[in-house]
């Protein structure tokens, strides 16, 4: 019985798919539209090298700030639903000689890599999100390598709102002076250049900074409260 | 060249994600799943959205692995075959 609405339910939403594809019209949204006034115009009026990053944080950075809002969201119901571990509880032993060197060695490159990604965020691929991403990796990693020394929860939680709030602060900033929320500022800059793109980067250093310090607070927190 | 890295893509793609419905070992399938984004990112690449491959990569194929693989262990899951 469930196996047969299962596959009724698979085919109805496989038409409904066939349908939606059928009406699309492929032309007209690769040729005209949105896009390619934004490649015409986004290096002059955001001055990133990266057009992805100009919209992402220029033309739809509200929508940058609700993805901040529901990952925030996601974290805290983490972060309520597991509690604080206990003091006495018991923690894991160290683990083998491999991964244990393994961190050592990978944690300085992969502070590099992440803070070269969020920095460069508006000039090569990537930005806040994969470079916080990384960050939170780096900083997962020597704990499922020692589990006795864990993360300091203060800290990340410090970082994290404080990034937060950075980000509102730049919107806020920018609806003073050219009177729209998260406008960009300071202005263009040289195409191309490391600091350009005005308020760009500082934004794209909040969002990794961010991202990098929720997830590992809520990576930490998952694996340090005992089962 | 390119339609043959997508071609090559697609289908450990598609033999990832069969393998995911069909593997027994929780573990097991948490790992097929990170090939998947892992295959996936490679395709982004070839259709030229290096963003989103980064996108992909990280957090399709790095965190959300993660996440599950700590969430079998909390759950007690998390078994390797032949440890009973």
């Amino acid at each position: 019985m469930t196996l047969l609405s299962g596959l009724i339910f698979t085919i109805g939403l496989g038409l409904l798919l066939i349908v939606v594809i059928k009406s699309l019209i492929f032309e007209q949204v690769l040729t005209g539209g949105i896009g390619s006034i934004i490649l015409e115009q986004a290096p002059n009026d955001v001055g990133t090298a990266n057009i992805v990053s100009s919209v992402l944080l220029a033309y739809r950075g509200l929508d940058t700030l609700g993805e901040l809002t529901v990952l925030f969201v996601a974290a805290t119901a983490v972060g309520l639903v597991l509690g604080q571990p206990r003091p006495d509880a018991p923690r894991d032993p160290d683990a083998g000689f491999i991964l244990r060197s393994a961190a050592d060695l990978l944690f300085p490159f992969m502070i590099i890599l992440g803070a070269y990604i969020i920095l460069h965020g508006h000039l090569t691929p990537g930005g806040g999100f994969q470079g916080g991403a990384i960050l939170a990796a780096a900083f997962f990693i020597p704990i499922l390598a020692s589990p006795s020394s864990p993360l300091n929860h203060k800290v990340s939680s410090l970082v994290e709102g404080l990034a937060g709030s950075a980000f509102i602060l730049i919107g806020l900033l920018a609806l003073f002076d050219k009177g729209y929320f998260l406008a960009p500022l300071l202005g263009t800059g040289e195409v191309g250049e490391l600091f350009s793109a005005g308020s760009l980067p500082l934004l794209y250093l909040a969002v990794g900074l961010k991202v990098g310090a929720e997830l590992a607070g809520l990576l930490a927190r998952l694996h340090e409260t005992e089962v | 060249m390119l339609f043959w890295i997508a071609l090559i893509s697609v289908v450990v793609m598609l033999s990832a994600a069969v393998a995911v419905l069909l593997l027994e070992n929780y573990l097991a399938a948490t790992a097929a799943l990170s090939v998947v984004s892992l295959a996936l990112s490679v395709l982004f690449i070839v259709l030229q959205a290096p963003d989103v491959a980064l996108t992909e990569a990280a957090v399709g194929a790095g965190v959300s692995s993660v996440i599950l693989a700590i969430t079998l262990r909390r759950v007690g899951l998390w078994k390797i075959e032949g440890e009973k």
